[in-house]
């Protein structure tokens, strides 16, 4: 029986949750401990600007200590809250986990910058460098809600994103553009989904399957062909220009958000782009209802006249393209040449990102920032000389991605059909 | 809009679906098309639906031949489908529902939902349908459900509207509203095929009844047909349509639940503190719609639930939190709902499945080493005392028909001694005959002394077996009443009145005050 024809039965008697108090409860004790009761006696300094920039924002000093208390005060204060409520059988509202989290992160920062020999970090910096950082990522899960979304799973965005960047440095060094590079990749992310698309839908194979095959096919051919070919004569195969950054005049000034958004190079700025189109063409266009209808219920489709697997075809099509823009990012931007694996693993994060967010385009976005951000601050929290040892920093990313997958921000439904192959008749 | 079907033949394979069928239906005319599970009847309406290509045979549309490649081509024939199982997509909204595949769009293929609401709000006031365009469509109930895949079809300009078993997932009321919307479009010029196996609304609704018995128009029949010589017509031989059981002799309440509380994954209360006592020797009915928790009702009592509290003992001893093994062994017997799922190994053989809650037992069990003389003979023993229709015993239970896999079932559960038995659909998609067998069979097990839950969302079956008839709603006892209650009772009960509360109002009701 479909879940469409399934009787909904007792709406209303959900019983109560306690997962949330007791997170939060737990959580916000840990932050007394460390953050208030562990805090460092000295000033942190958040930089805003730099001295000679067109406009110079005062910096932001505060006091570890004050700040550790006041959060950790705060966010006991809304465990408690949570408990209250969830006791009196209310729901807990969605603001409260909202403001105990940005109330986490600013504590942790302030704890972990003031513990550093040098208690002086610029804010923006570790912004935008998280938004750089994202990129890949950002791409890479978009190819996800491409391809979930109209019901066909993609495990091979890790092998798109690194043809991608095969692809881009390869094309880049014999062409000596890298608009050709960016273009190369775009169609090295077509061909890994085309054998993701002809093995999934045409002949039915199980599509993890198929995607983990892929990239382990993609990370043994660009690895091969790295030592066979382009290690051989780098100058010739492997010396791909870089894409330039273009700044935007005067919106690039705009402190903080001027690096941010106004500072990128085509790729960053084609990923704003490509975040929103897919989003508005997914929810508010023809083909966007139609794709979620073929992930989400493809019998029903079929009865109304829309060709499912088409659909499905040409929707991881258009994924390739998308996250092997995504990996032109690794050796046009972020530095100038191919490594064996030089991915390694962000493919895997992308998917997590897209679980993350819920199967949403906006919701991947900040997902992958979140990512982003995890993966920059434990950069420049070892430049910074932190007592935490480098190795637990960088396990942050991950540790964050396992937290965000196992549903700390509630269940995240998938598209119903997703992975499952369909068959006429 | 007249549409004929002629000579249409329908092969799988060497299987033959529906052989040379002949139908026309008139503009403004019900047809029915009334068959058991299995007759063909959903084939013959996919072929003409286009979501299959016939074999042979043709399909005209006002005389003029035409051939579907898909659902778009015989919608933009008018014609219109509503699946037996809805084709909905429940995350969507009744207004993303409606325009799927047939979008109005605005520049750059963006959507103009706008113009859709529109339509179906005209549609909705046009036959009292009362639909919200931008509900969620897995939050409506299946009566709603269904008008939204009637308006999915009159948008689309739907002539000739294909009604697939539409009545099978609504309370009588709904049935009731339904048969009144069909009139509706009837009166407005609309065809409509109603697919049914249920005599009394065919011939409520019908204009003209074609029967069809394995793939073959046996015969058409006039509505006032007596109901006797419908079934008839339909079986292929007379049937007794009435069980003739003698009452009940309760003996001692030996199987009691208290309390019963089930929760779904989502913490949601499917079952919601439910009391009840069963006596030996007696049939107790669980009647309800779909979906009301019936189904999680009898697997916590199998032990197959997690997350039950409260209590469900038999003779004495208690049953939550015991393991499916042990219930089995204090001598519970259970039919699942879905004998093809859960209720038999597809791929195993007959011999085995008949032995799948004995197989570590003598004599099927010789220490390690399984005993196959003593499964074949116990399997020839069933497949005779039961009738069951098998090549051989050593064929794949999957290849039998949903009767006879069903049989197989039921001699597997009543092969032992039990104290309690429970059978849920027990007759779902099985042909008359044999619904008679397994109807006779239930109540032999009640005058041996056991205890007998039936759950069915059937009435006709409710009332044929139930000495005393439970109705849920939403997980929520609505009160148990007598087995000789009137169908009014039980269809305001199951539709969430309280049992007395219903007896008043059904009283009040053929007391002529409405």
């Amino acid at each position: 029986m479909s879940t469409a024809t399934t009787a909904r039965v007792s709406d209303g008697t959900a019983v109560r949750s306690w997962k949330n108090p007791i997170i939060l409860s737990v959580v916000a004790l840990l932050a007394l401990l460390v953050f208030a009761l562990g805090a460092p006696g000295n000033d942190v300094t958040f930089r805003l600007s730099e001295e000679g920039d067109p406009v110079v924002l005062p910096s932001i000093v505060v006091s570890a200590p004050v700040i550790g208390w006041i959060a950790a005060l705060a966010m006991l204060a809304l465990a408690v809250l949570a408990i209250l409520r969830t006791r009196s059988g209310q729901k807990v509202p969605t603001w409260v986990p909202a403001v105990f989290a940005v109330l986490f992160l600013i504590a942790f920062l302030t704890w972990v910058v003031g513990s550093a020999r040098t208690p002086n970090v610029a804010l923006y910096g570790l912004l935008a460098g998280s938004v750089t950082l994202a990129v890949p990522l950002i791409f890479g899960s978009l190819s996800g809600v491409l391809c979930e979304r109209s019901g066909v799973v993609n495990i091979a965005i890790e092998g798109q994103l690194l043809f991608g960047a095969f692809a881009a440095a390869v094309a880049a060094s014999l062409s000596g553009s890298a608009l050709v590079g960016l273009v190369a990749a775009a169609v090295a992310g077509v061909l890994v989904s085309l054998v993701l698309a002809v093995f999934s839908i045409r002949y039915v194979v199980n599509q993890v399957i198929v995607g983990v095959v892929l990239n382990v096919l993609v990370s043994g051919l660009t690895g091969f062909l790295f030592s066979a070919v382009l290690s051989e004569d780098a100058e010739r195969w492997n010396s791909p220009p870089r894409l330039p950054v273009i700044e935007i005049p005067l919106l690039a000034d705009i402190p903080v958000i001027g690096p941010i958004l106004f500072q990128q190079t085509i790729v960053g700025y084609l990923m704003y782009v490509a975040v929103a189109v897919v989003y508005v063409a997914l929810y508010h266009s023809r083909w966007g209802l139609r794709t979620r209808a073929v992930g989400e219920h493809p019998k029903a489709a079929d009865t109304l006249g829309v060709n499912v697997n088409r659909m499905r075809f040409l929707n991881v099509l258009l994924a390739g393209v998308v996250a092997g823009i995504g990996g032109s990012f690794f050796t046009l931007v972020a530095v100038s040449g191919f490594g064996r694996d030089m991915t390694a693993g962000q493919g895997y994060i992308a998917l997590a990102a897209l679980i993350f967010g819920r199967w949403n385009p906006i919701g991947a976005f900040f997902a992958a920032l979140l990512f982003g951000f995890a993966t920059n601050l434990s950069n420049v929290l070892s430049l910074l000389g932190t007592p935490v040892p480098d190795q637990f920093l960088r396990m942050l990313p991950y540790v964050v991605t396992v937290f965000a997958v196992a549903g700390l921000v509630g269940r995240s439904r998938a598209p119903g059909a997703s992975g499952i192959p369909y068959i006429k008749g | 809009m007249k549409l004929e079907l002629i000579g249409i033949t329908k092969r799988f394979g060497s299987l033959v679906a529906n052989d040379s069928i002949d139908l026309v239906v008139e503009p403004g005319q019900v047809h029915s098309l009334l068959g058991e599970n299995g007759a063909g009847k959903s084939t013959l309406m996919n072929v003409l639906y286009g979501l299959y290509d016939p074999t042979e045979g043709e399909i005209r549309v006002d005389d003029e031949p035409v051939t579907f490649k898909g659902p778009g081509d015989a919608m933009a024939a008018g014609i219109g489908m509503v699946h037996q199982h809805f084709m909905l997509v429940p995350v969507f909204t009744v207004a993303e529902n409606v325009a799927l595949g047939n979008e109005t769009t605005k520049a750059g293929g963006m959507l103009n939902l706008q113009e859709t609401r529109a339509r179906i709000r005209q549609i909705s006031d046009q036959y009292g349908f009362d639909v919200d365009p931008d509900a969620v469509v897995e939050d409506l109930p299946v009566g709603v459900q269904q008008r939204v895949e009637i308006i999915k079809a009159l948008v689309r300009d739907a002539e000739v509207l294909i009604l697939d078993e539409p009545t099978a997932v609504l309370t009588p009321k709904e049935t009731d509203e339904l048969l009144g919307i069909m009139a509706q479009l009837k009166a407005d010029g609309k065809s409509i095929v109603f697919i049914s196996h249920k005599l009394r609304e065919v011939k409520a609704v019908s204009d003209v009844i074609t029967v069809i018995r394995r793939g073959k128009v046996v015969g058409t029949a006039d509505p006032g047909a007596p109901t006797t010589e419908l079934a008839s017509l339909m079986v292929g031989r007379s049937v007794s349509l009435t069980l003739d059981k003698q009452p009940a002799t309760p003996g001692d309440v030996t199987f009691r639940v208290r309390d019963l509380t089930v929760q779904a994954a989502n913490g949601q209360r499917v079952v919601d503190g439910l009391s009840f006592d069963v006596a030996q020797g007696e049939i107790l009915a669980i009647a309800g719609v779909q979906g009301n928790g019936q189904t999680e009702l009898t697997e916590a009592i199998m032990g197959l639930q997690d997350h039950v509290s409260g209590s469900i003992t038999l003779g004495g001893e208690e049953l939550v939190g015991r393991s499916v093994k042990d219930i089995i062994r204090a001598g519970v017997g259970f039919v699942p709902e879905d004998r093809s799922v859960e209720g038999l190994v597809g791929t195993f053989s007959v011999a085995e499945n008949l032995i799948l809650n004995r197989y570590d037992d003598a004599p099927f069990a010789r220490g390690l080493s399984m005993s196959p003389s003593a499964i074949e003979k116990n399997a020839d023993e069933k497949i005779a005392e039961y009738d069951v229709r098998t090549q051989s015993a050593s064929a794949a239970a999957g290849t039998l028909s949903g009767g006879n896999q069903q049989k197989v079932v039921m001699a597997r559960e009543f092969s032992r001694p039990l104290k309690l038995f429970i059978a849920s659909q027990p007759t779902r998609g099985v042909d008359v005959g044999s619904i008679e067998f397994l109807h006779r069979r239930i109540v032999a097990e009640r005058d041996g002394g056991t205890p007998v839950i039936i759950v069915s969302t059937e009435l006709d079956e409710v009332l044929e077996l139930a000495d005393r008839i439970a109705v849920l709603y939403r997980g929520r006892l609505m009160g148990i009443v007598p087995g000789a209650v009137s169908r009014d009772v039980l269809g305001l009960m199951m539709a969430g009145m309280p049992a007395d509360e219903a007896l008043a109002q059904a009283h009040d009701v053929q007391g002529g005050n409405l």
